[in-house]
């Protein structure tokens, strides 16, 4: 799949994406681009499909028309490489989804072993790097049930990181959390902004999007109901809908 | 040994309780030689049936359609047929129908008694074997798969990674159940004369005539076996168990 994506183009580039289950559809002709660099944010009320518009993002779902493009790689392609598109795409669960029977450094290591034969001595000194980057240095041999809701997330969002993805995807991860440890998860995600990762973002801490966003986007009932940078868009709405949903949040 | 020998011979003269394998080498020999074929029975239908049945079970979740219908087609008939019969089936029903070989001038029949009490007995638990697995795959939350699919994992991969630790945890109690079951459904090759424990001891107790005393030996040698077995997958559901894993 040879592509002739460089840097300056989008790295995500939806266009027109529609999405069925079914009778129902969920996405009704989606539009957005990330740039490289750029941490975006998707706010909306829920079952407006923000999810599953992630999930289409990374080929978890596919898509029923449209064309979801990253690096250049048209994620629709029935011959898309799977593997190659996800290196690039990593994703972070709102049930964090760790591997249950695995300590938290196996939990990081295990995908670059099994997935892209790295050589495990490697693997597991940048296993442990990344671990101390999400502040868990201490607690690498502990298994997922012994961890809190707050530092199984940080596991995931250090077993991602392990792929050296270019994009990261982050659906509602603060979402499960006490409201204590959910600090200790935006501080990383906004750690990780900061060292230039595009990040895509579903969330509803409107103050985090607010802070870190460069572009939010707001989506109900499938569609995109206004976007703009967050200054703009969380004081001067235009759309009635996104005045009262943010009425509602904030 | 010998002191446990005159022991038993002195129990013999005293109380007439006749425990004769236990000092008579011949009747000592017989009972040995069908406890070593009922463990090589129990082991061999164990590890076959425990193949199959993961086979079964992945075959399961194949895409498929003919695949996974023929899996339940096989779980259906032997599960609901019983093992005897089964047994019967496969020796007089197909064993006969099977051509003979030439064996150093003489005709035998392909497989032997005690190969078709094999493969009947490790059909049979395999097909309980097949739905326990299942019922272990089924309880790993599709969202786990989904991180893994994530990672960049191949269905085939996140199977052997991921979700079969996790199922055949799950799975391991109800496993358990099913192999102590065929541990004791091994006797049933006793129908086609495999000379396992049972077979033995009923020879023994035809020619010394000591029925009640043999039936004692027979009840403590299964209990011990299955203790044993029990206790090895008791073992195993400990080695396997996850520091803080609510299951
Ligand atoms: N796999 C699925 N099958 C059928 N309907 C689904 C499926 N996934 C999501 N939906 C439906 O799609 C809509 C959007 O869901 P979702 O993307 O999870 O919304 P959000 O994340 O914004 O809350 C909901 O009505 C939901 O019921
Ligand atoms: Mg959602």
């Amino acid at each position: 799949m040879a592509t002739s994506w460089t840097p300056d183009q989008p790295i995500v580039q939806c266009v027109d994406v529609r999405k069925s289950f079914g009778a129902l559809e969920v996405l009704k002709g989606i539009s957005l681009s990330v740039r490289k660099g750029e941490v975006i944010c998707i706010i909306g009320p829920s079952g407006s499909g923000k999810s599953t518009l992630i999930r289409c993002i990374n080929a978890l779902q596919p898509i029923t028309s449209g064309s979801i493009q990253i690096e250049g790689i048209e994620v629709t392609d029935p011959k898309l490489d799977k593997l190659a598109l996800r290196r690039k795409v990593g994703m972070v669960f709102q049930q964090y989804n760790l591997f249950p029977h695995k300590t938290a450094m196996q939990n990081v290591m295990m995908a670059p072993i099994h997935v892209l034969r790295q050589n495990r001595d490697e693997v597991e000194a940048r296993a442990r790097t990344l671990l101390a980057k999400v502040r868990l240095a201490g607690k690498e041999d502990s298994y997922p049930g012994e961890l809190s809701g707050g530092q199984q997330q940080r596991v995931a969002i250090a077993r991602s990181l392990a792929m050296r993805p270019d994009i990261m995807l982050f659906d509602e991860v603060t979402a499960a959390l006490d409201p204590e440890t959910v600090k200790e998860v935006l501080v990383t995600i906004r750690e990780l902004a900061e060292d230039g990762m595009t990040c895509i973002l579903v969330t509803h801490e409107m103050n985090f999007a607010r802070e870190v966003a460069d572009h939010v986007y707001f989506t109900d009932r499938g569609v995109i109901v206004e976007h703009g940078p967050p200054d703009t868009l969380f004081t001067a709405a235009r759309d009635a809908r996104t005045q009262r949903f943010l009425s509602q949040v904030l | 040994m010998q002191a446990i020998g005159n022991w038993f011979q002195h129990l013999y003269e005293t109380t007439g309780l006749n425990f004769s394998v236990f000092y008579d080498a011949y009747d000592w020999d017989r009972y040995f030689a069908g406890l070593k074929m009922t463990l090589l029975l129990s082991v061999t239908t164990i590890l076959l049936s425990l193949l199959i049945g993961a086979l079964g079970a992945l075959a399961q979740g194949s895409l498929s359609r003919m695949l996974r219908i023929g899996v339940d087609a096989f779980v259906v008939v032997f599960r609901n047929t019983p093992p005897l019969v089964q047994i019967f089936f496969f020796y007089f029903g197909l064993g006969t129908m099977l051509p003979a070989v030439e064996t150093a001038g003489m005709r035998v029949p392909l497989l032997s008694n005690v190969q078709w009490a094999i493969i009947s007995l490790s059909l049979f638990a395999a097909a309980f074997n097949v739905e326990i697995f299942r019922s272990g795959i089924e309880a790993v939350p599709r969202t786990t798969l989904e991180a893994a699919e994530a990672l960049g994992y191949t269905r085939f991969k996140a199977y052997v990674h991921i979700v079969l630790p996790l199922a055949l945890r799950v799975c391991l109690p109800a496993l358990n159940n099913n192999l102590v079951n065929l541990l004791k459904t091994t006797t049933l090759a006793y129908a086609i004369a495999v000379p396992e424990t049972l077979y033995a001891v009923k020879q023994i107790w035809s020619e010394s005539q000591n029925v009640f005393e043999m039936m004692v030996v027979l009840l403590a040698t299964y209990g011990i076996l299955v203790g044993i077995l029990v206790w090895l997958m008791h073992r195993w559901e400990r080695a396997m168990r996850i520091p803080g894993y609510a299951r």
